[in-house]
């Protein structure tokens, strides 16, 4: 057997008192592609930042094809052959792919000759890889996909042949997905040596030959892929049993209560971002909207919500409210009946710098029930603020504890306390799960049912599809500021829905019009 | 047609003269903000080097030791100006005030206790200035109407720093442009973190940056005080370090850009020094007031964003810090 691509002995790292990666050993075979799997803060990317240079370990050593390596920095993790595709891609907007390529690998003090030999270079990676970008292209005006891909090929220019990728289908549509899967397939059967690193169980199961799931700092388990299950990663990650699907009745829909015509944004920079949509949600269902970030969903949200302005006509449970100046913001809308649970919780959502009980009543600070006299009953609130995150399983349960010291998922909790126990007609949530752990997830999917069996209005957005069809009732596509069309979930699969993600509509099986 | 010539020249000739030093610090402020550190300590870096060049200079007898008594004053203050924004993540444009009160103050101090007289160094003279350079046959041909003119006063006839500062505007862009570290300089001012993986220091790069800055600035005001003047006065830099930046935001941090708005500030500082020549021109007797005050109205219409949107280096302002 040949010596490992990498073997990891005893890795240690500490951030102040938080022991992010906790002696741990694993051995990547080559020419395979080896998952990591982990939820939020398991230390997955740390560890991968200690691989690449980013971060010096406590403790533990670090061998490269059987050789003890020292990676003091990113220079060092290339030039013993690692190349990583960042989540948030290294790229420079308004450089051109060629220039991209070659930053920090010029082949000599001069631009011209160095770009000349990587346009060669690149031509013949393209043809071995199936890894075609135009090389004059701005970065800027390339999709996020062909963005993946110069991140993979500034690897592979500088001639890695052990590729990380953190959480790389993140950003993707899933076709775009698929495309990268292949060209994954593709880059292993040449020899390469891959390590992906995510939370979505799926992928793991679909690509990786083995899996490493990590837990709070620790390697919990190395398995083979094929000899084990989706169930099992996830329990490994937990560290409990988790029910990977929502447990839900059918939807009971009554009266109309969100009803949207031909609402048209425009955005600052004069864009139009939402270009006439028709969308109704009744008392009692979830309505999911689908789509790849950036297609009008959040505009959608942030008219709905009060926060930015738009045209066309809403009316909530009959009465119609203004999309423009006055009465047109957050205050009126909450008064209208709508709750809002915005898709960026850490700038929107919260102030992180605030506490917990603080937050549990910004935007609804001003009813009578939180005022003593001319003050604020700030023991009141707090008062209330405990039994909202006792409710909501808010850990830890300490309403004085600032926003921003929270974990994901229990900041996602206290804003959905304060926007789900004010009795919202209709509730607008975007992103519910972004950043939560599996273990968070379930809860806020169980609570996001509840209310609709309760009889009120909800609104979706999700860029995670398999959230969008585990909790909706009705589906509708979005793209390019268009709804694409509305699916009933048990009527569909994901593949139509990535169809119309993409902009394709089933029916016409032609790509749909995108107005430029 | 001669007698446009005639008035034009001169206020075309102080253009060049007044050009110089706003160049000098605009190209400075280009090399230190397309690499992501923004410095508003121009002017500051200047003044510091105006005075050093002209103290050295006078003790010396020797306006080349002034000229790199002045480079190397400004360079202190760049290396100030580097320590506070990019070694210890510092505010950069705190930094960059602090260094303008610090110049301001210290050159008076040290000037009245060197010289002892009220703040300014005595009259540069002979070899202690930059004098004209002139080009062969300029004499000859003064006398050749239209082009002859031209080429014995306004091209020919300026001092060495003239003529450096333009040659730095084609040099600029062939660094920028066509070498590898030019790439890296405008990588990191766009997206630090594309080049901190790609194997490359950040932090030498911004040191190098602000080198670069400090070295032009000096430039600038080596030029002030032993080119345009001879000696130094109280903040003899009177604002030039901020119209460099106006200029370089108005050029969209572009060096053949650079040149032409610095051409232009020049040149609306010429025309206050002609009011005679303007009020033939424009027909118009135009208060000398408003004449002098026109570099700063254009610094102000542009800084208020008159002038189209200028987007600037996107990491510019902000330390780097290493993140996943």
């Amino acid at each position: 057997m040949t010596a490992p691509a990498i073997e990891l002995k005893g890795i240690s790292k500490a951030f102040g008192p938080v022991q992010a990666n906790k002696d741990i050993s694993i051995s990547v075979q080559p020419g395979t592609i080896h998952g990591i799997i982990g939820e939020n803060g398991a230390g997955k990317s740390t560890l991968m930042s200690i691989l690449y240079g980013f971060y010096k370990a406590d403790a533990g050593e670090i061998y490269i094809k059987g050789e003890k390596t020292q990676i003091p920095d990113s220079l060092h993790a290339i030039k013993a052959g690692i190349g990583m595709v960042f989540q948030h891609f290294k790229l420079v907007e308004n450089f051109t792919v060629l220039e991209n390529i070659i930053l920090g690998a010029e082949e000599g003090a001069m631009l011209n000759s160095s770009l000349g030999k990587a346009r060669k270079q690149l031509k013949h990676l393209a043809e071995e890889y199936g890894l075609n970008v135009d090389p004059d292209a701005l970065i800027e005006n390339l999709s996020v996909g062909h963005q993946q891909r110069v991140e993979i090929l500034k690897a592979l220019y500088r001639q890695a042949d052990i590729l990380i990728l953190d959480e790389p289908t993140g950003v993707l549509t899933p076709a775009e997905a698929d495309q990268l899967f292949r060209i994954l397939d593709r880059l292993r059967d040449e020899g390469k040596t891959i390590i992906l690193i995510t939370h979505k169980l799926r992928e793991i199961m679909d690509i990786t030959n083995t899996v490493s799931v990590m837990r709070r700092g620790e390697m919990t388990a190395t398995v083979k892929t094929a000899e084990t299950s989706p169930e099992e990663l996830a329990e490994l990650m937990v560290g409990r049993k988790v029910l990977l699907r929502v447990d839900k009745k059918p939807a009971e829909p009554t009266s109309t209560v969100l009803d949207v015509q031909s609402l048209r944004v425009i955005d600052d920079k004069g864009v139009e971002r939402v270009k006439g949509i028709d969308l109704t949600v009744r008392a009692g269902e979830i309505v999911g909207i689908a789509g790849v970030a950036g297609n009008g969903q959040s505009e959608l949200l942030e008219v709905l919500g009060g926060f930015a302005d738009g045209t066309g006509t809403i009316t909530v449970n009959g009465k119609q409210i203004p999309l423009t100046g006055h009465g047109a913001d957050g205050q009126a809308r909450r008064a209208a009946g709508i709750a809002h649970v915005p898709e960026d919780r850490q700038r929107e959502g919260l102030i992180m710098e605030y506490s917990a009980w603080e937050n549990t009543v910004f935007g609804y600070h001003h009813a009578p029930e939180y005022q003593s006299g001319m003050l604020m009953d700030n023991s009141g609130i707090q008062t209330e603020a405990q039994a909202k995150m006792d409710r909501f399983d808010v850990r830890p349960p300490d309403p004085r504890l600032a926003a921003k010291n929270f974990s994901g998922g229990n900041q996602q909790k206290i804003v959905l306390a304060r926007e789900i126990e004010r009795n919202p007609d209709l509730l607008l949530i975007g992103q519910p799960t972004r950043g939560v752990d599996i273990g968070a997830i379930e809860f806020i999917h169980q609570q996001i049912v509840n209310l609709r069996d309760q009889g009120k209005a909800i609104l979706l957005v999700s860029v995670e599809l398999d959230e969008i069809m585990s909790l909706s009732d009705r589906i509708a596509v979005m793209f390019d500021g268009h709804i694409m069309g509305e699916r009933d979930p048990a009527q569909t699969d994901e593949k139509e829905l990535g169809l119309m993600m993409a902009g394709i509509t089933d029916t016409k099986g032609t790509e749909a019009q995108t107005n430029g | 047609m001669m007698d446009l010539v005639t008035i034009l020249l001169p206020i075309l000739d102080s253009t060049m003269r007044l050009a110089t030093p706003l160049l000098f610090a605009c190209l400075a402020g280009l090399f230190s903000e397309r690499a992501g550190v923004f410095d508003i300590g121009l002017e500051g870096k200047m003044l510091a080097a105006a005075f050093f060049s002209a103290a050295i200079a006078y003790t010396s007898g020797n306006v080349w030791l002034g000229m790199l008594a002045g480079i190397a004053a400004s360079i202190a203050l760049s290396l100030i100006h580097g320590l506070a924004s990019i070694t210890f993540r510092g505010n950069q444009l705190i930094s960059g005030v602090a260094i303008n009160f610090l110049a301001a103050g210290m050159t008076v101090l040290v000037a009245q206790d060197w010289f002892k007289q009220g703040g300014r160094t005595p009259s540069l003279q002979g070899d202690a200035r930059f004098g004209p350079i002139e080009f062969p046959g300029a004499a000859a041909l003064a006398d050749v109407p239209v082009v002859g003119p031209i080429y014995s006063e306004l091209i020919s006839g300026h001092s060495f720093l003239v003529y450096i500062a333009l040659l730095a505007v084609p040099a600029t862009w062939w660094i920028l442009y066509r070498t590898r570290y030019g790439l890296r300089l405008r990588a990191v001012g766009e997206n630090p973190a594309a080049v901190d993986t790609a194997g490359v220091s950040v932090i030498g790069l911004r040191y190098s940056a602000v080198l670069i800055c400090g070295l032009l600035c000096g430039l600038a005001g080596a030029y002030l005080a032993t080119g345009l003047q001879a000696g130094f006065v109280k903040d003899m830099s009177a604002g030039r370090g901020f119209i460099a930046l106006a200029a370089l935001i108005f050029a969209k941090w572009r060096p053949w850009h650079a040149l032409g708005a610095c051409l232009l500030f020049g040149f609306l500082q010429a025309l206050s020094l002609r009011p005679d020549a303007v009020k033939i021109l424009t027909r118009v007797d135009i208060p000398v007031q408003l004449l002098d005050a026109l570099p700063y109205i254009l610094t102000v219409v542009i800084l208020a964003g008159f002038v189209g949107k200028a987007i600037g280096p996107r990491a510019g302002g902000e330390a780097y810090v290493k993140e996943r």
